[in-house]
């Protein structure tokens, strides 16, 4: 088992036809033999989509202008977004509409009241989306859906999942290297407001038989980490939890000051990492103080 | 993007925010013009810095005088007095740092009777994904102050994107704030546009504090601070041409040019990442093994050979670094391209201090194998703790 992902998923490409699309088709494609089944871009429709795999070979997909056309011909579950940050929301609004189940967008710099439209259009939904300002949602073997690298990846029984695409690289990179490997690894993204949360995510990973620890990566900025804790505590009461390993990027961050990502900012004195890292261990996250030690500290967790 | 009171004030206007009559001035001559272009018989005199905290804050030149940085004058004299001492003078509040920053510009405005100081603020609120209203009776006062020792007397009201500010959330602001009688009815208007100009503008903070309400009952934006999405900027220009540079750092400004995302900071060892996340560790673990980071420096998933370039030639130009670390996980980004850029870059500026690289990732061996022929005297590294390890070392070598 795995969580969102799997070698059934059906994935279409809203931006295919631009460079970043168009690269990341190609490495998805490479990887895994993920399902990408079209692509989307308002004008090219009825065109077609030619890459270049790692391995040499050609791919052709083809080009439809809406999201539900390409759904409707490919019975696609899935799409990801590499649009502009200008179109990027109503190119999300649009999949909404046409019901895709999975949304996965990577596009960052998407002005944030752009979002909150988004948001309020996917409450009344049944879409699940990732992202903004993600790295996308791999599983090892079966599908990679945005830019995770698929290299450092190994089939194992970790969940992981992070707002920070790097670190999720680091998270991943350790836990192969530590022998362990990943049922699948989830990118929530760095924006304030975004379609998943720790705890939407946590939930999957604690109900997923072939997962049986979690690394969950958190940095500074609002309290999304503070109610994972909560959620967590309230789980384990029910007898539900597994073995974790977390860490909080930003603990030397200046307060008032945006730390790249949109959402990563101490303001009003709330935010900071020591709060999130108590809220943590409080919830039985083993935290670790060095983003090097994710791996080790899992192992060391496990024997217990 | 901030702005500075006097502009935000400006903006707020023009969608039918009740505001003070007021100046922008650049001169004490400037500030005596003003003063006499408006009614009195009180004055308020305040610096115009992108910091909060200015009332209580104080200047570092004894020539200005003991006061802080906002004044209350009783005649045009004394405008013009406070001017020439306010002007050019540094101030230092709890926001500015110890260095404080200069004043440039005065905001020469009309007195107001007050009889209440409420305070009110838009932003986005994260747990919710919608724009709220926080608003609270303790206005006049540090925010956080109140946040902190009296948390209930805060009021979150959180507004559906689709069904804009309804009566009842009028309602329930005005019943925090207990207004009656005229000041409920001008908040039927205000809290509506307040609202309004947050998302024609794309803010990402409006802050009004103190909301007051005068002594003839009606409600006045007495102080106003805005920040903008820089994200949205690029649909509105007018904002845009808000943007006070010399409010800003030189290697930011810099940076922002060549679409870096960089913060200085005090310590240093500068850092080079891809990856928000990843930078932010970055500085936490070189803080871990006992030095400081001189700055927080993103690169970006796609960075190009001239990115980099300008990225090492910005971390170089800083004179308090004494080491760096470049740390890069290739996932979209190449770390052959990332070497080629290093490597061009430090046969351009040289390369005064230690340099430690970490690459992993994309094309890793690629990478390595560029930056071991390229005959440099560059420190390589396994893994990030070994990396922060090895410049803390270099540096406290030095």
């Amino acid at each position: 088992m795995s969580i969102l992902v799997n070698k059934d998923t059906k994935v279409i490409v809203q931006g295919l036809t631009g460079k970043t699309g168009t690269f990341h088709t190609e490495q998805a494609l490479g990887y895994f033999g993920t399902k990408m089944v079209a692509g989307v871009t308002p004008g090219k429709g009825g065109s077609t989509w030619q890459g270049t795999l790692p391995d040499g070979s050609v791919a052709v997909l083809p080009v439809f202008d809406t999201v539900a056309e390409a759904r409707e011909k490919t019975g696609a579950n899935a799409s990801v977004v590499y649009v502009p940050p200008k179109a990027a929301g109503a190119s999300i609004i649009e999949a909404i509409d046409a019901e895709m189940p999975l949304i996965v967008t990577i596009t960052e710099g998407i002005p944030v009241l752009d979002m909150v439209k988004v948001k309020a259009r996917l409450e009344r939904s049944k879409s699940r989306l990732l992202g903004p300002n993600c790295p996308g949602v791999l599983t090892p073997g079966e599908c990679k859906i945005g830019i995770m690298p698929g290299s450092i990846f190994r089939r194992g029984s970790v969940g992981i999942v992070s707002r920070s695409g790097t670190l999720t690289y680091e998270a991943v990179f350790q836990t192969t290297n530590e022998g362990l490997g990943q049922t699948t690894a989830v990118g929530i993204g760095g924006d304030p407001v975004k379609g998943t949360e720790f705890i939407d995510v946590l939930e999957l990973f604690l109900a997923d038989p072939e997962t049986k620890s979690i690394v969950m990566i958190g940095e500074i900025g609002g309290s999304a980490e503070e109610a994972a804790a909560e959620f967590l505590k309230d789980e384990a009461k029910r007898g539900r939890m597994k073995p974790m390993v977390g860490f909080i990027a930003g603990r030397t961050a200046p307060p008032g000051r945006t730390m790249g990502h949109a959402g990563a900012v101490i303001s009003g004195g709330k935010g900071g990492a020591e709060d999130k890292i108590a809220a943590m261990e409080a919830a039985g996250i083993v935290v670790s103080p060095s983003p090097a030690q994710l791996g080790r500290t899992l192992t060391q967790r496990l024997k217990g | 993007m901030n702005i500075h009171e006097y502009q935000a004030k400006a903006l707020l206007k023009g969608f039918g925010a009740p505001v003070a009559a007021g100046v922008p001035v650049f001169s004490p001559d400037e500030a005596e013009a003003a003063a006499k272009s408006l009614p009195g018989p009180l004055w308020v005199v305040k610096s115009q810095i992108h910091a909060g905290g200015r009332g209580k804050g104080r200047f570092k030149e004894a020539s200005a005088g003991d006061k802080g940085g906002v004044r209350l004058a009783r005649s045009v004299e004394e405008v013009a007095a406070f001017a020439r001492q306010m002007l050019g003078a540094t101030l230092v509040t709890k926001q500015t740092g110890p260095a404080g920053k200069q004043v440039n510009r005065l905001y020469i405005e009309d007195g107001a009777d007050i009889a209440r100081e409420l305070y009110c603020s838009l932003l986005v609120d994260r747990a919710v994904g919608r724009v709220a209203f926080v608003v609270s009776t303790e206005g006049g006062m540090d925010i956080e102050t109140v946040a902190h020792d009296t948390p209930e007397k805060i009021v979150t009201v959180a507004i559906d994107p689709e069904a804009g500010v309804t009566a009842d959330d009028i309602a329930a602001v005005v019943s925090v704030l207990k207004l009656d009688g005229v000041a409920a009815k001008d908040a039927e208007t205000l809290f509506p546009l307040l609202y309004r100009a947050f998302v024609d503008k794309d803010m990402s903070l409006l802050e009004i504090n103190p909301l007051i309400v005068l002594k003839d009952g009606h409600l006045r934006v007495l102080d106003a601070k805005v920040s903008f999405d820089g994200n949205a900027l690029f649909r509105h220009p007018d904002v845009e041409a808000l943007r006070d540079l010399t409010e800003e750092d030189a290697k930011e400004i810099e940076a922002h040019k060549h679409d870096l995302a960089y913060v200085a900071l005090s310590g240093n060892i500068g850092c080079m990442v891809n990856g928000a996340g990843l930078a932010m560790a970055t500085m936490d673990i070189i803080k871990l093994y006992g030095a400081e980071p001189a700055n927080f420096l993103d690169v970006g998933g796609g960075a190009s050979r001239e990115k980099v370039t300008a990225a090492f030639k910005i971390i170089t130009a800083d004179p308090a670094v004494k080491g760096i670390l470049i740390n890069i996980f290739g996932g979209i980004m190449k770390c052959d391209v990332l070497a080629e850029g290093v490597i061009a870059a430090v046969r351009e500026v040289g390369l005064q201090v230690p340099l430690v690289v970490r690459l992993e990732g994309t094309n890793v061996a690629l990478g390595k194998k560029i930056i071991a022929e390229s005959g440099l005297d560059v420190i390589a590294a396994d893994d990030l703790d070994d990396a922060a390890r090895k410049i803390v070392a270099a540096v406290k070598g030095a």
